[in-house]
């Protein structure tokens, strides 16, 4: 009969144009964003500012993006809030299964390649930048950092190859690709990160004990907040070790303070 | 021994001449077909004076807040079709469930029938499991169809209740994302209502003083927007029960009738009068028993 009209285009939905629906209200929800972590010896600093918004209007202002995926492995979500919040449930949901297969906790790397892979398949309708990060036996701290947008494949088998080669402990990822996967000690992601990379080079240092991770973070996520208009609010921060999870939250007003204006 | 009633159950295939003797298979999902009729009477009517329908959406302010003992939604009772009030008394917050209320804002139509549709699953639900049913499950059954119609479904729901875990307050957008918050508003006059929210609220607030603050809320999103206005409605969520207050608040703006619009019978005179007998013969006669014991 009829064909179907479906309109690929994102914003063109129900909403019409002409309409007491201001044109901000009509836009998709974003974690517009600045999310972070860090590794230390024995766990994992993950943090996250806590602004959602549609357009130019803040949906949320206390949003928690640090999202739990099982015991101790925590996720980050940058990108559009529907999209990461469902692909969070997916993966929550697939790696609390493979868990009590496995009957023991599952590694981050797993939660890692889970998030891959739907981000991969789904590319072209995901619009979603996550940082798994958390503690499991196998390697201790750890965190992986993914971007769902790019247009590389990924050679699975090399990279097992040369996982297997490196020693465990040892936190260096060159494999450059995409829907990709890359381990690394530090990772940044979102629309703030741009403005901090230059202060996470210059500022990260190997061995960190876990206060100067939660502070190395919390400056960070200040100076990334100061300057990106999508990222805003209270800063949050959790530490995730064997022994378990620490959340902090620190306030707007008690963000540290880098210029004098 | 009972003596059960046996209803036979007829079907009678009716052959009368139209082309409807076969039931339309219909497709599960959306039916898109309207869009592609809706596309052409547009062309055609294009350059015109008439103009085809816009959707009724409602324009609308609706805010919710957790209180000490509960939840309060209140809601404003304008529904909009372009720039004419469709509706002045259309009801904004939707049952879902004895527990759980939700104020809808975007296209009339769409949260009327997503929540409908929440409320039927949940009552299902209530009724397979015999326990009430929480408000982070409503949330995921939204969230779940929301996302899966990818923003194809304009509602912006925010859905308050109590349930054995305490007062909730969630709001669930159009593509599917949630948020957890102590007080909300939404809809077009969401940054009015905001403005009196974000001011005026405390955590654990007395129940009066909450419908106050809600009231004063969706009033000045009545006030600043053209899309909100007439009544308030508010709704009160506790332990002990569910308060519908509706409406809360009259609008001070209200028209009186100038003439009486109801019509006697008699008053349309008729002139002639023909009957035309429909011809029909029965095609197929099946009995199908049904034991209704």
């Amino acid at each position: 009969m009829a064909a179907v009209y479906m309109s690929a285009n994102r914003s063109e939905n129900a909403f019409s144009t002409v309409d007491l629906v201001p044109e901000w209200a009509q836009e998709e929800v974003s974690t517009g964003t600045t999310i972070m972590a860090v590794e230390f010896e024995g766990g994992v600093v993950i943090g996250a500012d806590s602004r959602t918004t549609t357009g130019a209007y803040i949906a949320n202002r206390v949003t928690d993006k640090l999202t739990p995926i099982h015991d101790r492995i925590f996720c980050c979500r940058s990108g559009s809030a529907a999209d990461t919040q469902a692909v969070a449930d997916i993966v929550t949901y697939q790696l609390g299964f493979h868990s009590i297969e496995l009957d023991e906790p599952p590694l981050v790397q797993t939660a890692a390649n889970l998030f891959k892979q739907t981000c991969y398949r789904y590319r072209e309708e995901l619009m979603a930048g996550i940082i798994v990060a958390g503690w499991d036996k196998r390697r201790g701290g750890q965190e992986h950092c993914l971007t769902g947008e790019l247009l590389c494949a990924m050679n699975e088998e090399l990279m097992d190859s040369f996982l297997k080669e490196l020693p465990t402990g040892i936190k260096v990822y060159t494999v450059p690709m995409g829907g990709m996967i890359v381990r690394q000690p530090v990772s940044v992601g979102g629309s703030g990160s741009s403005y901090i990379y230059g202060f996470m080079d210059s500022n990260y240092k190997p061995g960190m004990t876990k206060e100067e991770c939660l502070h190395f973070c919390t400056q960070a996520l200040a100076l990334a907040m100061e300057r990106d208009g999508s990222s805003g609010g209270v800063a949050r921060l959790a530490a995730i070790t064997e022994e378990g999870l620490e959340r902090r939250v620190v306030l707007g007003n008690q963000l540290p303070k880098f210029s004098n204006a | 021994m009972t003596t059960s009633t046996r209803q036979p159950r007829i079907k009678i295939l009716i052959n009368s001449g139209m082309a409807l003797s076969n039931v339309l298979e219909i497709p599960t999902g959306f039916n898109f077909e309207n869009v592609a009729r809706n596309v052409a009477l547009e062309a055609l009517l294009e350059g015109g004076q008439t103009k085809t329908p816009k959707p009724m959406k409602t324009g609308t302010t609706i805010a919710g807040l957790v209180c000490k003992e509960g939840v309060v939604l209140g809601a404003d009772t304008r529904a909009t079709s372009g720039e004419v009030v469709a509706d002045k008394m259309c009801a904004k917050i939707h049952y879902i469930s004895p527990n759980i209320y939700c104020c809808g804002a975007g296209t009339a139509a769409d949260t009327e029938k997503t929540t409908d549709l929440l409320s039927s699953n949940l009552t299902i639900f209530s009724m397979n499991s015999g326990r009430n049913p929480r408000v982070v499950m409503a949330v995921n059954i939204l969230q779940d169809m929301l996302f899966r119609y990818r923003g194809q479904i304009g509602a912006s729901l925010i859905l308050g209740g109590v349930d054995c875990n305490g007062n909730h307050l969630y709001t669930v957008g159009p593509y599917g994302s949630i948020d957890n918050v102590p007080y909300l508003a939404m809809g077009s006059g969401d940054l009015a209502a905001l403005g009196i929210l974000e001011d005026r609220f405390k955590p654990n607030m007395e129940m009066e003083e909450a419908k106050e603050l809600v009231r004063d809320a969706i009033h000045s999103g009545i006030m600043s927007d053209l899309g909100s206005g007439n009544n308030i409605d508010i709704c009160v969520i506790s332990k002990q029960g569910v308060d519908y207050i509706r409406p809360y608040q009259e609008s001070e703006y209200k028209d009186k009738r100038q003439k009486r619009y109801k019509y006697g019978p008699g008053t349309t005179s008729i002139l002639t009068e023909k009957i035309v007998p429909l011809e029909l013969e029965v095609v197929q006669e099946t009995v199908q028993r049904m034991d209704t014991a």
